[in-house]
């Protein structure tokens, strides 16, 4: 299939109807709004589903009630309508539902502004909702990965029953770059998917047979049961650990004397500054992760070479990943951080100028 | 090789499509492309610009720094971004809505009566499209012959008569960017 220059925002929309999603719910907001239009325009199209709820809250929660149709499901927003779905998303979780959220974050906190930012990034990882759940969070840093994440978050989501967050951010949205989708699932495939939820999804009970019974429910208000139910979700978040971190390495090597890490689309600022200083005779290297959660703490700390005199964070925020980092490097070299917030991209220069301080 | 170029001007001036146009035919002709627009609050009259990258090998940054190439359409987008264009980069202006020009000496720089040209031409809309000839006229980044097939290809049916403006205000521009 030939190559189509498209905004972020329209081709993951578009990778979501290919993989099979039918049903989309959502609130429109800056600057995902694209995202919604075009699920507005495209899903009558397919025989799904679009639905503008009247809130955020309302939204999560009929993708909770789809979701539990064993149907594929998606919602998306910006920051802080995500911040409204959290509760629902939190039950969803707790109901081991599979279900995609797209996260196209601006600037915050509050309502914060519409321009780019990485400020969710504790909201995405280390929770948002109450209680103890984990979702899968893919960072997408171009707009074919952006795409090619729909497909494989409804995968991941299926596989795991958990819901899958996409963490963008207002520049990937609002740009265009060529990309290139995967072939469309057929209605055939699509209803194979939904069959093999039977076992668990909510479904129809046409023959009166109580094994067909399926109660979708976060509420075990018996201690007990509750403790062995989180302690089951734990254990599937450890299985999720050991089989889903995801990261690049760039112009990573023994040669490096600054190791970068950055995700997202911060990340490709990074290498613009990064292939600067090769230029220059300046070995910089970078661990871009793909999944946020789970982390590649392993593969940062192999990256650490023998010239390596300090650990790099670069994010669009205050330093959210760097926590993770410095569990990642415990203490073998120093980790420093630079950031922009407020909606403010840094630029390959700025990016290269604290880099060469380091030299 | 990679090419970085920032077109900036007033909302309405048809900015965005400048550099639209350019990734799209990049991307035809089978290079690596972005296009990052400025985005807001913006409206017509006020300031827009955006960040186009046409390169033969993967995109890092979409995000420009130091432009190989500045279309500016009015004198504010000299003022912010001329600065940074790289020496030995391109500067190309609209001379009736840049009145104090750039003093840089290290660079090239392109002029023309834009507005003028495109009202010659028949259609004040078809300026961006002039900007869009006189960057192939001077640096054959990409083909006219792309960016023919492309305007032919959505426009033809649905407004021949523009499409054959267009197609006039690129030709313009290439002799601009050739002599």
């Amino acid at each position: 299939m030939a190559k189509i220059l498209m905004k972020g925002n329209e081709a993951v929309a578009e990778a979501a109807i290919r993989s099979g999603c039918r049903l989309y719910f959502a609130y429109p907001i800056t600057p995902q709004s694209e995202l919604i239009e075009y699920m507005a325009r495209m899903m009558p199209k397919v025989n799904g589903t679009f639905l503008q709820a009247e809130s955020e809250v309302s939204a999560i929660n009929m993708v909770y009630g789809a979701a539990g149709c064993g149907k594929r499901v998606m919602t998306s927003s910006s920051s802080p309508g995500i911040s409204l779905k959290m509760e629902g998303i939190s039950y969803i979780a707790g109901a081991e539902l599979p279900c995609v959220i797209v996260n196209v974050q601006r600037g915050g906190p509050g309502l914060g502004d519409i321009q780019p930012a990485q400020g969710d990034y504790f909201q995405a990882t280390k929770g948002g909702g109450h209680g103890d759940y984990r979702l899968i969070v893919m960072a997408p840093s171009s707009v074919q990965e952006f795409a090619d994440m729909a497909s494989e978050a409804f995968d991941l989501a299926d596989k795991y029953r958990n819901p899958v967050m996409i963490l963008a951010d207002g520049m990937l949205g609002q740009m265009m770059e060529p990309v290139e989708f995967k072939p469309s699932r057929s209605d055939e495939e699509i209803a194979e998917m939904w069959r093999q939820h039977e076992s668990w999804c909510v479904c129809p009970n046409e023959d009166g047979d109580k094994k067909h019974h399926h109660e979708i429910n976060s509420l075990e208000i018996d201690p007990q049961v509750l403790e062995k139910h989180v302690n089951d979700l734990y254990q599937k978040y450890g299985v999720i650990e050991k089989n889903e971190v995801r990261y690049e390495e760039f112009n990573v090597s023994d040669d490096n004397e600054i190791l970068c890490v950055a995700w997202g689309t911060a990340s490709r600022i990074v290498k613009s500054a990064i292939n600067e200083l090769k230029a220059a005779g300046k070995s910089v290297g970078l661990i871009r992760p793909i999944n946020v959660w789970p982390y590649p703490y392993e593969a940062v700390a192999k990256a650490i070479g023998p010239k390596v005199k300090k650990v790099y964070v670069f994010e669009l925020n205050t330093g959210q990943m760097l926590d993770d980092v410095k569990i990642a490097v415990n203490g073998k070299v120093p980790v420093d951080f630079w950031g922009k917030v407020g909606g403010i991209v840094f630029t390959p220069a700025e990016i290269q100028a604290k880099l060469e301080e380091c030299f | 090789m990679t090419t970085e170029m920032i077109c900036a001007g007033f909302g309405g001036q048809g900015v965005l499509t400048i550099g639209k146009f350019l990734a799209k035919a990049g991307m035809t002709e089978g290079k690596n492309v972005s296009w990052l627009p400025s985005y807001g609050p913006e409206m017509r009259g006020g300031t827009a610009n955006v960040s186009t990258v046409i390169s033969d090998d993967a995109i890092a940054s979409p995000i420009v720094s130091y432009p190989d190439i500045l279309v500016a359409l009015n004198q504010p987008s000299i003022d912010k971004f001329a600065p940074s264009i790289r020496p030995g980069g391109i500067l190309i202006y609209n001379t009736n809505m840049c009145p104090h020009g750039c003093k840089r000496d290290d660079i090239t720089i392109i002029k023309a009566p834009m507005v003028e040209i495109a009202n010659e031409i028949g259609n004040q809309m078809v300026l961006n499209m002039l900007a869009i000839g006189i960057i192939i006229g001077k640096t054959a980044i990409i083909k006219y012959e792309t960016m023919e097939a492309d305007l032919t290809g959505f426009m033809k049916a649905k407004n021949p008569e523009l499409l054959e403006l267009n197609l006039k205000a690129i030709k313009r521009g290439i002799e601009i960017g050739n002599s």
